[in-house]
């Protein structure tokens, strides 16, 4: 199975792969922002504020994403003894942090016409804060070690060790009183959010998807040139 | 039109910070990136151009740098 895991396999997919995610980035990009900015209607409480939603949500969602994805590989890590997991979230965390900056900045730019605020200390916000506390301590801890073996170590402990935090961001909304309002989107039943928001909302957070996988690409092959460079040393 | 796109009753300010600070955050991500992918390329081809021929046949027989130099050959 981890033969599809092979470096020159996943470089020769990884390098081909750029420009044309970049180029679909583009497209669904321009759709959504036209969705969002122009087409889509004004709510009927929040006004025309309620557009901050197509950038906060879907950056909110992919940064929770992410650090799920990093826990998993890093239990997959300690479990099947394999770096290029390691490897594989090291290049995923850098777009997974500068989502959940993003939806915490922008989630302050809303709460400031609708909360009357640009900061609470509300559940649903501060365990995001903790998670851009984790993405952080996660990316310093690749900076500050240079043993290979200690660093992949540590970053897993502090990306399972902050997948507790994921549950508790999703259900905080649920087990406290916050200013958050319950999730709008359900997989399961119903949703109570229109469809003429729901289009956009899905456009914007297909963009930012690809957009995290363009970053994951580059950064992917960058970190395995650097790996390369150090054979060349040895040689 | 353009002046009640741009207003969006009021909330124009709000709204539009919030996607500058998305759409500038993404720019910067991805040149920040780019830059550290060509530092890494350029640092592999001055390396592999200083190897003697033996230790670079060497390391021409791994596919994963050829693969890297066929890349950095296209650039």
């Amino acid at each position: 199975m981890f033969k599809y895991f092979e470096p020159n396999k996943i470089f020769a997919i990884t390098s081909r792969m750029q420009k044309y995610v970049l180029f679909l980035f583009i497209i669904i990009l321009t759709i959504g922002l036209t969705e969002a900015l122009i087409i889509s209607p004004e709510d009927y409480k929040q006004s025309d504020a309620v557009r901050i939603m197509y950038v906060h949500v879907p950056a909110a969602w992919i940064s929770l994403g992410i650090f799920s994805t990093l826990a998993l590989l890093s239990v997959g890590s300690f479990i099947f003894k394999n770096k290029n997991f390691a490897l594989i979230s090291k290049s995923l965390a850098p777009s997974g942090f500068v989502f959940n900056i993003v939806a915490l900045v922008t989630g302050s730019i809303w709460g400031k016409p609708t909360w009357g605020t640009w900061w609470a200390w509300d559940a649903r916000i501060t365990s995001m804060l903790i998670l851009a506390l984790f993405y952080g301590m996660y990316l310093l801890a690749w900076r500050i070690y240079q043993d290979k073996e200690n660093v992949i170590k540590i970053t897993s402990m502090i990306a399972i060790f902050g997948a507790i935090n994921v549950p508790i961001i999703k259900f905080s909304v649920d087990w406290w009183n916050t200013l958050h309002q319950p999730a709008s989107i359900n997989i399961l039943s119903n949703s109570s959010i229109h469809v003429s928001m729901l289009i956009p909302l899905s456009i914007m957070t297909a963009a930012f998807a690809l957009f995290s996988l363009l970053i994951f690409l580059m950064k992917y092959n960058t970190e395995l040139i650097k790996v390369k460079n150090k054979g060349l040393d040895r040689l | 039109m353009i002046n009640e796109i741009i207003s969006m009753n009021g909330y124009g300010a709000y709204v539009l910070s919030a996607f500058a600070f998305t759409l500038i955050s993404f720019a910067s991500l991805y040149f920040v990136t780019k830059l550290q992918f060509l530092k890494e390329q350029k640092r592999f081809t001055v390396k592999f151009g200083s190897l003697s021929l033996e230790k670079a046949k060497i390391a021409k027989s791994h596919n994963i740098n050829k693969e890297i130099l066929s890349i950095t050959s296209k650039i």
